[in-house]
């Protein structure tokens, strides 16, 4: 990428889009293409985030919407938009004349300063406990994804494929058409929902051809798919051996007489996903419990949140796909780019845009209804069982915290018994967490509750090092506090 | 257990860990205790600070003989409660100093400590990186202060209302207090809620330990006294082995914490946690009940962590934390009766050492309160003192 005048040390940009998944890559190539001067921060080494994961050299083989990804890659050195992988943003701090995001490279401070910026942090694969699922051998079903698409390594050599939602089935049918053997594909849902609705069904049909094709895939291979049904035990000690199948009644409660042993190596699980929100709650943006029960920022119809300049695109404002995201991704840079230039953006783009974010949305609410995680799963888990696997503190510490301690909220059991206080924070055990205390209190989680475990003024680790000694690169960030 | 049928002897507004130690003290001493507590319990301050039980960084004056005599009542209550079950630790403080001067100032505040009864052993190079070796080689000398102790303070405040619930308090959460009910003659008689469900509670006497809210809810009584914010934080490292043995603070920590200088203020005091996370705090500002994080504040802290602890450079930090302390404009807590509202009481205003403070302070109210003669001389700490300053 060339370097362009803006990347002098000190210099401001109109926008930083915090991102390079769908959303943030489709949002700074519409700011920078509108000539907002732009730069694109992102953790990874490539660009693509978690949809478009691919390995160096690797040109679209195994992706959907490749084609897409490579306009986008083209539009953002067409426009000029500055792009700096590898960069961790661990904290944005507002100041007078906008923001500065703090960074580290490769454990080095950096700082990039804007007067506007588009948060496009993607969400991660939420987890829930069960007993054995800290055995090595149990991943996260886009952990699974990653290896294979970022690395081409699979994870295992019998997987077992668990959870919930219409991603398991690209997972499922990824690590099958590269001679994985899925020994099945455990749906705990049973989703039927969408017959009942039709209109988001038509409006979508793209998009459930992408999931019918997936399940072709699977017929191909003979992987078995069932619904209603789920891994609820792991087994082994070095690494997993097997794994325990069960029956779910519709509150996700074990079928007495349904367990069955499988043979596995491996089992890749997901639940659906938590938004990474630790920007947004930094910079002290409104947010809301969403359908799925995941903590996210409010955006109004021009993706901007409640704090003046900050937008918010993605994964991070609602789970919804790869479409959906890229979508908001652009509706965020040409407001952004409005807002910080005054370059208008066209009306008819801007028009076509909001038509897909509402048919998408509608279909991402239909699927939250069609894949609901009732809280069934808490009958699967043992008085010994590891939530927080970084404390190592068990669902009875969790219970004895509420029922002898009278803690009332996920924030006192967090004290009292530390589940969320070790190298992830929160970011694996924070729901089941909420969910436990929520229900062992009698009531149902609140966005605080999610709050409470989700706040993190350090987003990402960084050496006191690198703390105490600032970034002397990218111009002054002293005075902002 | 049942709700007393007949009204409480006191009613202590605020579960902090100052409120939990008065309800475990007053229940100890057979009175009937009720709390309110507006949010959840330990929420406040408690939730937000450290856990040192210092006698260390007090001069010689009425807030060290507080400290030491906490410093006993909480030896006792972590026997009672189980030392374990509220991580209870005699580690021992290490004072550092970086310069000559400073090893001086510190060689006249230990002479004046040891004569009001600290333990304080004054030590040279040496000694000092016996005690800590990992310290820098830039120190001069030091003091080491085998008293200090800790609790994890959500724990401790979790189990000292345990006990006093075992011994028949009840405490209200979500139950904020809008109003005090008064007499005919002006005494207070109880509180009012925003709760439907206990609207009213009265009480023989009520107890204001609502913190840093404690100016706030003086007010409300027509008493004031004046609690202010003063913002800390506190940095949290990854977990690492045991590498940090005591509490360590550089000898400048003491000249901060007495200080009444508005602008910010840090110097560092390091330790190990049990979890193996180091601890660094903590900053002292003025700056009301701004939770916006300055990072500013938090760069300073991790340089003079690392002044202090050179290995701490590469050491990675997991998250931060902020809380307001409840300050006093003489930097003294305010413990006893109030003139001013008969029926009233404050257990308020222990700034950075509420925790510390807290056995003490139940401990002196609740003598107060069965007639018995308090250990300690309440004088310094009266509620009606700021008015006497201003008339
Ligand atoms: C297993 C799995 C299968 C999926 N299959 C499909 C599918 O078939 N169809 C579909 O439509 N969707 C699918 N999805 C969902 C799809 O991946 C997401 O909807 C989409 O990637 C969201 O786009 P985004 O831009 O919001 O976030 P992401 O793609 O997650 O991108 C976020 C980017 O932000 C970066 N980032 C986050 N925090 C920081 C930080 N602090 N500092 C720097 N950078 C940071 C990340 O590194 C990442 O590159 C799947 C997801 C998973 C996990
Ligand atoms: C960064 C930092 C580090 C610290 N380190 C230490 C240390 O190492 N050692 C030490 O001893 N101290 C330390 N402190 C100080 C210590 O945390 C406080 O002094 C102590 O927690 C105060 O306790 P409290 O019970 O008075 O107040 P709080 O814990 O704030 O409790 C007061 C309670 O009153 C409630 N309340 C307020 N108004 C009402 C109302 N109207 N109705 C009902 N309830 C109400 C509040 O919700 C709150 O829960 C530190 C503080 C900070 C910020």
């Amino acid at each position: 990428m060339t370097t362009s005048p803006a990347e002098r040390p000190g210099t401001r940009y109109d926008i930083a889009v915090l991102g390079a998944g769908p959303a943030g890559l489709a949002a700074a190539v519409a700011a920078a293409g509108q000539g907002a001067g732009t730069v694109l921060i992102d953790a990874g080494a490539r660009p693509g985030g978690q949809y478009w994961r691919h390995r160096e050299g690797d040109e679209g083989a195994l992706h959907h919407g490749w084609g897409h990804f490579r306009r986008l890659r083209r539009g953002l050195s067409a426009h000029g938009a500055d792009y700096r992988p590898g960069h961790c943003v661990w904290h944005v701090e507002r100041t007078e004349a906008g923001f500065t995001v703090h960074a580290t490279r490769e454990g080095s401070p950096r700082t990039v300063r804007a007067k506007a910026v588009i948060v496009a942090t993607g969400a991660y694969d939420r987890q829930l406990p069960f007993p054995g699922w800290t055995t090595p051998g149990v991943f996260t079903a886009g952990a699974v994804q990653a290896l294979l698409k970022g690395h081409g390594v699979p994870a295992g050599r019998r997987i077992a494929v668990a959870g919930t939602g219409p991603f398991l089935l690209p997972v499922a049918a990824g690590l099958a058409e590269a001679g994985v053997r899925v020994v099945g594909v455990f749906e705990a849902g049973l989703p039927t929902a969408f017959g009942r609705h039709p209109l988001a069904t038509l409006r979508n049909l793209p998009k459930l051809a992408e999931g019918a094709g997936y399940l072709g895939t699977l017929l191909r291979h003979r992987v078995p798919y069932r619904t209603r049904t789920t891994v609820v035990a792991a087994h082994g000690t070095a690494t997993v051996t097997g794994a325990t199948v069960a029956r779910l009644d519709q509150r996700w409660r074990i079928v007495p007489g349904s367990t069955r042993e499988i043979d596995c190596d491996t089992v890749a699980v997901g639940y659906g996903f938590t938004p990474q929100t630790e920007i947004p709650l930094q910079l002290g943006c409104a947010m809301r419990r969403d359908a799925d029960g995941s903590l996210v920022a409010r955006v109004d119809a021009r993706q901007r949140a409640s704090v003046d300049g900050v937008y918010v695109a993605g994964e991070a404002c609602g789970v919804g796909g790869a479409q959906l995201s890229a979508v908001e991704g652009e509706l965020a840079g040409l407001h952004a780019a409005y807002a910080t230039t005054g370059s208008a953006p066209d009306r008819r783009r801007l028009a076509g845009l909001l038509r897909r974010r509402a048919a998408q949305r509608s279909f991402a609410a239909a699927l939250h209804r069609a894949y609901p995680v009732p809280d069934g799963w808490q009958t699967w888990l043992e008085r010994d069982t590891t939530v927080c696997r970084c404390e190592e503190v068990t669902a009875g510490a969790i219970r004895e915290a509420v029922d002898d301690l009278g803690a009332t909220d996920p924030r006192a059991v967090k004290l009292y018994a530390r589940p969320g206080m070790g190298l992830c924070q929160g970011r694996v055990c924070g729901y089941a967490t909420t969910c436990l205390v929520a229900r062992a209190t009698g009531r149902r989680p609140t966005a605080d509750d999610l709050r409470g475990m989700a706040t993190r003024p350090i987003a990402h680790p960084l050496t006191l090092g690198a703390l105490a000694a600032g970034d002397d690169s990218g111009g002054d960030d002293s005075g902002g506090g | 257990m049942t709700y007393p049928s007949s009204r409480p002897d006191v009613l202590i507004v605020g579960a902090g860990v100052v409120g939990a130690a008065c309800a475990y003290a007053c229940t100890a001493a057979g009175l009937r205790v009720a709390v309110v507590e507006r949010g959840a319990a330990g929420g406040g301050t408690t939730s937000a600070g450290e856990g040192n039980i210092l006698v260390s960084d007090k001069e010689p004056g009425p807030e060290l003989d507080l400290a030491l005599l906490s410093s006993r009542r909480w030896r006792e209550i972590s026997e009672d409660l189980g030392g374990g079950t509220v991580e209870y630790e005699a580690k021992g403080g290490v004072v550092v100093a970086g310069s000559r001067e400073t090893a001086d100032g510190l060689l006249r505040l230990t002479a004046g400590q040891r004569a009001r009864g600290v333990d304080a052993v004054d030590i040279g190079p040496g000694e000092l990186s016996e005690l800590e070796p990992r310290v820098t080689r830039q120190a001069v000398g030091g003091a080491f202060y085998p008293q200090d102790a800790q609790v994890q303070p959500m724990l401790a405040t979790a189990h000292l209302l345990r006990r006093a619930r075992q011994r028949g308090a009840v405490v209200h959460t979500g139950t904020g207090v809008v109003g005090f009910v008064r007499d005919r003659r002006g005494a207070v008689t109880g509180v009012r809620t925003d709760s439907a469900e206990v609207p009213v509670v009265s009480a023989r006497w009520v107890i204001n330990a609502a913190g840093t809210w404690a100016g706030r809810l003086s007010r409300l009584a027509g008493a004031p006294v004046p609690v202010l914010p003063r913002k800390g934080y506190v940095l949290v490292t990854e977990p690492l082995p045991r590498v940090v043995r005591h509490k360590v603070y550089t000898a400048e920590y003491l000249a901060n914490v007495a200080s009444s200088d508005a602008g910010l203020e840090t110097s560092v005091v390091v330790e190990g946690t049990r979890a193996g996370t180091v601890l660094i705090g903590a900053s002292r500002e003025r700056v009301g009940f701004d939770r916006g994080v300055s990072l500013p504040v938090l760069r300073t802290l991790a340089a003079q962590a690392i002044g202090l602890f050179p290995f701490l450079a590469d050491v990675l930090l997991l998250r931060s934390y902020l809380g307001f302390r409840p300050y006093c404009p003489d930097h003294l807590p305010v413990i006893g009766a109030d003139p001013r509202a008969p029926g009233l009481l404050h257990a308020c205003g222990h700034e950075g050492a509420g925790v510390g403070l807290a056995a003490a302070t139940g401990h002196l109210l609740a003598q107060h309160l069965t007639g018995e003669r308090p250990d300690l001389d309440l004088t310094p700490f009266r509620p009606d003192r700021f008015e006497e300053a201003t008339a």
